[in-house]
């Protein structure tokens, strides 16, 4: 779809939060209690996108957030991000069942980033990938299990997901990235 | 403008030499970045792959197991491959200068120096000869600098007490030989400690030390009265000849942090030091066990500091 039809940040929310209920209730036969998923949210849309989901399922269902600054395969180019944040797993990842989230898969270098870093802190039983947007240009062999939106943009274009002035909705950003 | 050695033209950090001088928004910028690799000790995996292929040569003129220690783990747990030397006094007189064995490391494809060194100014002699990828941290050079033990010290004062800009802060001690006080006030002054306290004798006190913007004071009991925090430095027997002080004993007695003396900073001060320690000379081993210290948390805070100034170094390194 052109990003002029793209619904707003919360629609798609909505919408995901529909495809992802069936999945955390399905547990299977013979699950116990901690067969349940965890929602692990990539920063800092990828959070965004955790948390909005996370009051949509009206679960309480464990949640962690990534940081993947250490872990990006651009260190050597671009050096450390400016902004890293501490990532927090306040439960064990050891044979958990583990929802990723995050706003936009581009490139899929972040989700590999991710999953590589989940993986130093225990070996999980499943990782299924949950995204906001899929805008194409995929340059590893990754795709999400739920995704809000698919887009189409020229490589030049760079679509973020932003915080609301007021600091409670979400919304788009569409831009031409210069010197692109 | 000259452009500051340390920094690159855009303003990251290349060497670390001295804290003198660094902009606030470097000090922050570290001391953020390495909140984040703190929780990294916690894990299954207690490493990050960030500096995977680095190879980076721990140079220690001068005896250290702690530091060195800190910045070997901080090496590995970034995944880069570290390399110990230490240089003793004979195969100096072999005849091989500093800049030489420099230059023998370098064509062995190092990508740091992490140096320490019994002379002032030695780590900066090498970065200014290293070629443009290679970074140097200084670990201590004569009395004049240790920046990751002032920046680590930071780190813990942070952690406990919040911010710096309402903090009275004391270092007590060997002003005078300390490159740790030194690192400290610079520090302190540059991230907003609006109170500095040097405590200490006249004759373990540089003569110049006012003019670095702390307040001077020759009785103890004076000088930590309602701090936030004290900072023992440790008296440096194997530096001082001649007769400085008198003994062990009476420096205990009148300089020495006992559990009475401290009841006079604030009730939830803490103690911090950079070690080792001597206890019963400058520290009370009840007060250096006791609730109010953090020494032992300094020492963990101190390898995320140490992979925070690796990862920044390399990375800024990494595009020269």
């Amino acid at each position: 779809m052109p990003t002029s039809l793209l619904p707003t940040p919360e629609q798609l929310i909505d919408q995901l939060a529909r495809d992802i209920a069936p999945l955390l209730h399905d547990l299977g036969p013979g699950a116990a209690a901690d067969d349940e998923w965890a929602l692990v949210g990539i920063h800092t849309g990828g959070v965004w996108v955790m948390d909005a989901l996370a009051r949509r399922l009206g679960e309480e269902l464990p949640q962690g957030v990534l940081d993947i600054a250490f872990y990006r395969d651009d260190f050597s180019r671009i050096g450390l991000h400016p902004q890293v944040k501490p990532s927090n797993i306040p439960f064990e990842v050891e044979g958990r069942r583990i929802l990723l989230i995050d706003d936009v898969l581009y490139t899929g270098r972040t989700v590999r980033a991710a999953m590589n870093l989940l993986f130093d802190y225990g070996r999980p039983a499943v990782i299924r990938l949950a995204v906001l947007v899929d805008r194409g240009g995929r340059e590893l062999p990754l795709c999400a299990d739920y995704v809000g939106a698919r887009i189409t943009l020229r490589p030049d274009e760079h679509i973020a997901l932003n915080r609301n002035h007021d600091g409670v909705g979400l919304h788009f950003d569409v831009q031409r990235r210069a010197g692109a | 403008m000259m452009a500051h050695p340390q920094l690159t033209e855009d303003g990251r950090l290349r060497h670390l030499l001295t804290l003198e001088g660094l902009p606030r928004r470097v000090l922050t910028q570290i001391l953020d970045t390495a909140a984040s690799f703190v929780p990294v000790a916690e894990r299954d995996v207690k490493k990050v792959p960030l500096l995977r292929g680095k190879a980076i040569f721990n140079i220690f003129f001068e005896n250290s197991t702690r530091t060195r220690t800190t910045f070997e783990i901080a090496a590995k747990r970034l995944s880069a491959d570290i390399v110990n030397l230490n240089i003793d006094a004979s195969s100096l007189s072999k005849g091989e200068t500093l800049l030489d064995t420099v230059a023998n490391l370098s064509a062995m494809q190092a990508d740091m120096f992490i140096v320490r060194h019994a002379a002032a100014g030695a780590a900066h002699l090498i970065a200014r000869h290293v070629a443009p990828h290679i970074s140097v941290i200084n670990a201590g050079d004569g009395r004049c600098a240790h920046p990751t033990q002032g920046l680590l010290d930071m780190y813990t004062l942070r952690h406990y007490k919040g911010e710096f800009h309402n903090l009275r802060v004391a270092i007590v001690g060997d002003i005078l030989q300390s490159r740790v006080a030194r690192s400290q006030i610079h520090a302190l002054t540059t991230l907003g400690c609006p109170e500095v306290r040097v405590v200490a004798p006249k004759t373990l006190l540089p003569r110049d030390v006012e003019s670095l913007g702390v307040h001077v004071y020759h009785k103890m009991e004076d000088g930590i009265r309602d701090v936030d925090a004290v900072l023992m430095l440790r008296l440096q027997n194997e530096r001082m000849r001649g007769s400085r002080l008198p003994s062990a004993g009476e420096f205990f007695k009148h300089w020495g942090l006992t559990p009475a003396k401290l009841k006079l900073a604030r009730p939830d001060a803490i103690v911090m030091h950079p070690g080792p320690m001597n206890r019963g000379v400058e520290i009370d081993s009840e007060v250096a066990d006791g609730v109010q210290s953090v020494i032992l948390a300094q020492v963990t805070f101190g390898i995320a500091v140490r992979m925070a100034v690796m990862s920044l170094l390399a990375g800024a390194g990494a595009q020269a």
